[in-house]
Parts: C-alpha cells; structure tokens; sequence
C-alpha cells in the first residue's frame, strides 16, 4: 500500500542575501535531504533541537514554503509543483495546528466562522443550518461546548484555543494533521488535555499525526514512529520503542540523556555535549555532529555518514555502527 | 538550621481596573543556606511575582506588597530602594527567564559583567574587567576575553544564560533567585546550565530559590519543594516526599499529568490517556470561597467548597493544605 505521506530527499535552503547586486552568496541550509513517510492513521514524530530545521519540514510539506529540491508525494501522487485545484485538493487533506493558538486564529472572526471557513474554502457546506450543525458537531468532537459557536477567540483560555484550531483542522476532513509544536506552549495539566485529545481523535477517526516537538517525553508517550533531526538531517528513524529503548546515534543517546526525570533516585548516566548547535550556514564537514560527539573519530571529521539501515525498519546515520 | 531567608505571609496584591488582583496570597517559606528550593506551579500561581517580590522588583504602586520578607535581620518589604540596590546583585541576586532580553543590548558583555564589581566591591574598571572575565571563564565560556568585548545578540540562548549567571554570582550571593533558568533553553543547553548551576553551589555554598513548571528540573535541583496554586501555597516538603506520598490532589495531578521518559517499556502505554486536571486555574479577582483547587478537584467534597483548608503538617516536615490530605496514600 502506498503510504498516506512520502517525503524524497527534501532539501530547503534560504538564501542569505546581501553585498552587491543582492546577489544570494551563501545559504541557511535548514533541511538538507531528508527522505521518510507517514502512513494511514500513524503518527511520526520530528524531534530536535531548536534550528534543526523540523518547523521548516513541516512548512515545506505544506508548501507554505516552497522546497529548494525534492518530492513530496501524497497518496501516491506527487503534489511538489501541483498549482490552483490540484494543489487545494491536497491541502483539504493535509491541515495544520501551530504552537501559538493565538496567532493562528482571526480576532474578529467568530468560533462559527474561524471553523467553518474551510468547510465553505472546499465547497463543503450544505445550507447555514447544516454548517452551523456541521461545527457544533466539531466543537463537542474536540471537547468545546457547543455555545461557543458565537464566542470571539479571545474568550477562550490557550488550551481551549488549541482545540478549536484542532477542530479546524479536521473540519474539511484531514487525513493528515501537521501538529507544530502545537502542545508546547501549554501549562501542564492542559498539555495533557491536548495530548489525550489527539489520541482519541486518531484512534476514532484514524487521522494521521506528523508530531513536530522538541518534547521527547510527550513524543514517546504519543508515538509509533520517530525522526531525529540534527542540523538539517535525519540522523536517526525507528519505532517508538527501538529509539527510546535502544537509541543508536549518539547524538539520540545525548538528547534522551539530557532530558531530566521528574522521579528521585534514578540517577542516570548522563552524557553532556560540549557546546552549542553549529551554524546551518557552514555545517561542520564529515559528519555533523562531530563537533560535539563524545564519540567522534577522525572519519567522523571527513566522511559523512549515511542514513541506512541498523536493523529492522531502524535508521542511523553513523559510522559506528 | 536557622533559615537564610525567611518569608512570612507574603501578599502581593495589584490593583486593576476589574479589581485587585491577589497575585500571591499569603505565602511562607524559609530557605537555608546551600539548600535549594523549588517553587512550582502553572502559569498564573505567583510564583514569578514571588521571586519579583523577594527581590523587591515590582512596580509599587499597582502592586502592593505586605508581609515580611526576612534576610540577615532585616526585612526587606521595608527597606527603602536605596538600602534594596546594596543588596540586589551582592546578596540577593537573580536570572530570569529569558536570557536574550535580560541582557542589554546596547552594552558589551564585559560591560554589563563588570558592573557588579564596580558598584558592589568598589573596584575599578580595569580590576572589574580583569574579575569579569574569570567570571566568564568560570561559567565555562570558551575564549572569554573575545566574549567581553561582543554584544548580546552575538551569543546564544545558552552562552546569555551563562552571562546572566556570572553576573548573578559575581559578589558570591548568599541567595540566588532562578526564575525558569533553563525554560527557554533546549534539553542538551538545559543539562549544561543545570550543572553549571549546581557546580557553583557547591563552590560558594548559595541558598537558590529555583522558581520552574517543570517536576524533571525539580527532581534533579531542589531538596525542599514548595508547590503554589492560586497564589497559595497547596503543599510544602523534602522533594522525596512530594514525589513519593504526595498529600495534596494538584500534587498529585500535576505528577500524573507528565508523561516520563521510558513509556515504550510497556507497548501498552501508547494511546493510555494521561491524567487530566479538568478545567483552568480560577481568576484571582474573585474572593476564593472554600478551598481555591475544589473546581478542578477529583475528590472534591461538600466541606471543600465551604471551607477553605488551612495549611497543616500531615507527617514531619510535610505541609498540605487539604481537607483530605491523610487520606491520600503514597503515588504508585
């Protein structure tokens, strides 16, 4: 079966324009060849550090930015250079929910009008009556009462915020709901409100998740499948359980240690890199983690490792293993 | 031990259009010498403007501060800004949240890391520069005499928080207030700050008051841990307890709402639903009636709603503010 997503070797640069003539010199290369798929009702999880370019995945798969090079295909057909229907028929399937709910939503338009905008943009609306059932029917799905169909965005605490961008993004019946950091900037307790949310929304309606986060915890809590990213790369892609249990890059192996337990007396062996992520303008050479790697060794320095296979649907790229 | 610092019933109240906001109400805490302490909570229980009021930051008016905030024999909710600007940055001493906003952009490093020495110590520039770059090196910044004289903007998330660290410890404070050190900052900077933290105390033995949302933190810092709801205090003790046999319900919840590293163990645990604390923190306008948590309570009781709940010791060193607290049985 094909899979719902596939991504091939997507790569997004942005120039860095300045000096004579704006000519563009040198380029910020935030996501540089990255190849993986989502499938039906799963949900893979982007993680990483901040500037390892997993937001810009996430945009480039949307085509909120276009990619430098690469091919994006869902169900089964390229869509990288669709235009006008073409390209709103895949975007009716292929939704997205921010970080800041409060800057993804019009201040003035109404929770009735915010949710069923993309029901009237996709020709999906029968007479008023039917619209206003259609949202009511949204807004109790993601746990809102359904007396907030008149209410302004800013009535509703961020939480409450965050589910109404979630019921727009199932509104025009997504199968593939891209979820930016989109649990983040939530308070604990309603982090896990918005965690269980989308679990259950999956598990009744099979909606796929691409989970961008940087909240290791929370993504393998939520997970089947996850990438890691470091400098504009996949260095690592496995099943929750093969990366969590049994990490193989060392860079997966820092990042897990570093996460601190919210429980005494475990103790763990932690590594701690040296320094800060190198700049997405140069990338170090050879592999690009070696500048800190605990681990690194003079191929390291020169070569760079490729993503392949360790074991069974387990991906590192590294030369120690 | 005889506290460092002592806080008792500390209200810090602002007066607003829609009404006087009790920000922080009524809080007591005491902090010893080389100890750390936690103070956790969600956005909106205080524990910020707690922090801005032991170091007397706020804006007074609209807020108002009263209570007693007791340090070295003095209390500082009287002290004058004068007497308050001796002891900013020499005995008390604070990091913020965001270290790329805390720092002034318009100075160099060196500039804003000398300053402390110059007006605390009475050193000269000179001396003060020659002290803030072994400040530089001591926090682990690599070439610092390059570093002294760049700006701001030309360092990152982790190397401001550094910065803001130095100049935090510059005079050896006795206590070090850390207001969400490490929030704004990726996991593998965060564990570089954290032990940078707890290196330096160990080095010039600093109470620090950690001021953080996040329970990872807390189990690796602190070893007293006072948890605010709603501008109260709800639970107050040794951080074993508070994981171990947690006596108050939001504790509780705010435990059981974390998912922990390690879930995959168990391939079940995919899609089990994390404990939820239903509803939001109330408005802190409206006068609490009964006890501040009840509405978001899971094992809410009639008297809960009537009568608000003193704080009580329910086992040596261990304070909760809950009706129920000795019926809650330790955390599996």
């Amino acid at each position: 079966m094909t899979p719902l997503l596939e991504v091939s070797d997507l790569v997004k640069y942005f120039p860095i324009i300045g000096g004579a003539f704006r000519r563009s010199r040198e380029a910020v290369r935030a996501v540089d060849g990255l190849s993986f798929h989502v499938d039906r009702g799963e949900t893979l999880s982007i993680v990483g550090e901040s500037g390892c370019g997993k937001s810009t995945v996430g945009k480039a798969i949307l085509r909120l930015t276009e990619p430098t090079s690469g091919d994006l295909r869902f169900d089964g057909k390229s869509y990288v250079a669709a235009r006008g229907a073409e390209m709103k028929a895949i975007r009716r399937r292929l939704q997205v929910v921010f970080q800041d709910p409060y800057g993804s939503m019009n201040p003035r338009m109404r929770v009735r009008e915010t949710i069923a905008e993309p029901l009237y943009n996709f020709g999906l609306t029968g007479s008023r009556l039917e619209t206003t059932e259609k949202v009511r029917d949204l807004l109790v799905r993601v746990g809102l009462p359904a007396d907030a169909l008149t209410r302004f965005p800013h009535e509703f605490s961020g939480g409450q915020r965050q589910r109404l961008s979630i019921a727009r993004a199932l509104a025009p019946g997504a199968d593939l709901i891209i979820c930016d950091e989109a649990v983040s900037a939530l308070d604990v307790s309603v982090k896990a409100q918005i965690v269980n949310l989308l679990s259950d929304l999956q598990q009744e309606i099979g909606v796929a998740l691409l989970f961008i986060s940087h909240d290791l915890a929370i993504v393998e809590h939520l997970t089947h499948r996850v990438a890691v990213m470091y400098l504009g790369k996949i260095v690592e892609l496995a099943d929750r359980r093969d990366l969590f249990r049994d990490a193989r890059h060392p860079y997966t192996r820092a990042l897990l240690s570093a996460v601190p337990a919210p429980r005494i007396k475990v103790r763990k062996e932690r590594v701690i890199l040296k320094g800060d992520v190198p700049s997405p303008v140069h990338p170090p050479s050879g592999c690009r983690f070696h500048t800190r790697c605990p681990l690194a060794f003079e191929r390291c320095r020169t070569e760079e490792p490729l993503l392949r296979s360790v074991d069974d649907k387990h991906l590192s790229a590294c030369h120690l293993d | 031990m005889q506290p460092l610092l002592s806080v008792q019933n500390l209200r810090a109240h602002f007066a607003t259009r829609d009404g006087v906001v009790r920000a922080v109400d009524g809080l007591s805490f005491d902090v010893c010498a080389g100890q750390t302490l936690a103070i956790v909570g969600e956005s909106g229980c205080g524990k910020s403007v707690t922090s801005l009021s032991i170091l007397r930051l706020l804006d007074e008016p609209p807020a108002k501060l009263a209570g007693d905030i007791l340090f070295d024999g003095r209390n500082l909710i009287d002290l004058d800004e004068a007497a308050m600007r001796q002891l900013r940055g020499n005995q008390i001493s604070m990091v913020f949240q965001e270290p790329m906003t805390s720092l002034n952009p318009l100075l160099t490093v060196g500039r804003q890391l000398a300053e402390p020495f110059v007006l605390h110590q009475g050193l000269g520039y000179a001396q003060a520069r020659a002290r803030a770059v072994e400040m530089l090196s001591l926090v682990g910044i690599a070439l610092p005499e390059q570093r002294m004289r760049e700006y701001p903007h030309q360092l990152s998330g982790g190397m401001c928080q550094r910065v803001m660290i130095a100049i935090a410890i510059a005079c050896n404070p006795k206590i070090l207030v850390a207001d969400e050190p490490t929030t704004a900052l990726d996991v593998t900077i965060q564990a570089q700050i954290l032990d940078l933290m707890r290196g330096l105390q160990a080095r010039i033995g600093s109470a620090i008051i950690l001021i953080t949302h996040d329970l990872g933190v807390v189990a690796e810092m602190a070893q007293r841990v006072v948890v605010m709801y709603a501008g109260r205090k709800v639970e107050d003790a040794s951080v074993a307890e508070i994981f171990e046999n947690p006596r108050h319900p939001y504790t509780r919840g705010l435990l059981g709402a974390i998912p922990k590293l390690g879930s995959s163990a168990d391939e079940s645990t995919l899609h089990r639903r994390l404990t939820e604390i239903r509803g939001a923190v109330p408005s802190l306008i409206a006068p609490q009636e009964g006890c501040s948590f009840a509405g978001r309570c899971p094992m809410v009781r009639d008297v809960c709603r009537r009568v608000a709940p003193a704080l009580r010791e329910v086992a040596a060193g261990h304070d909760s503010a809950c009706h129920l607290a000795k019926e809650l049985g330790p955390m599996q």
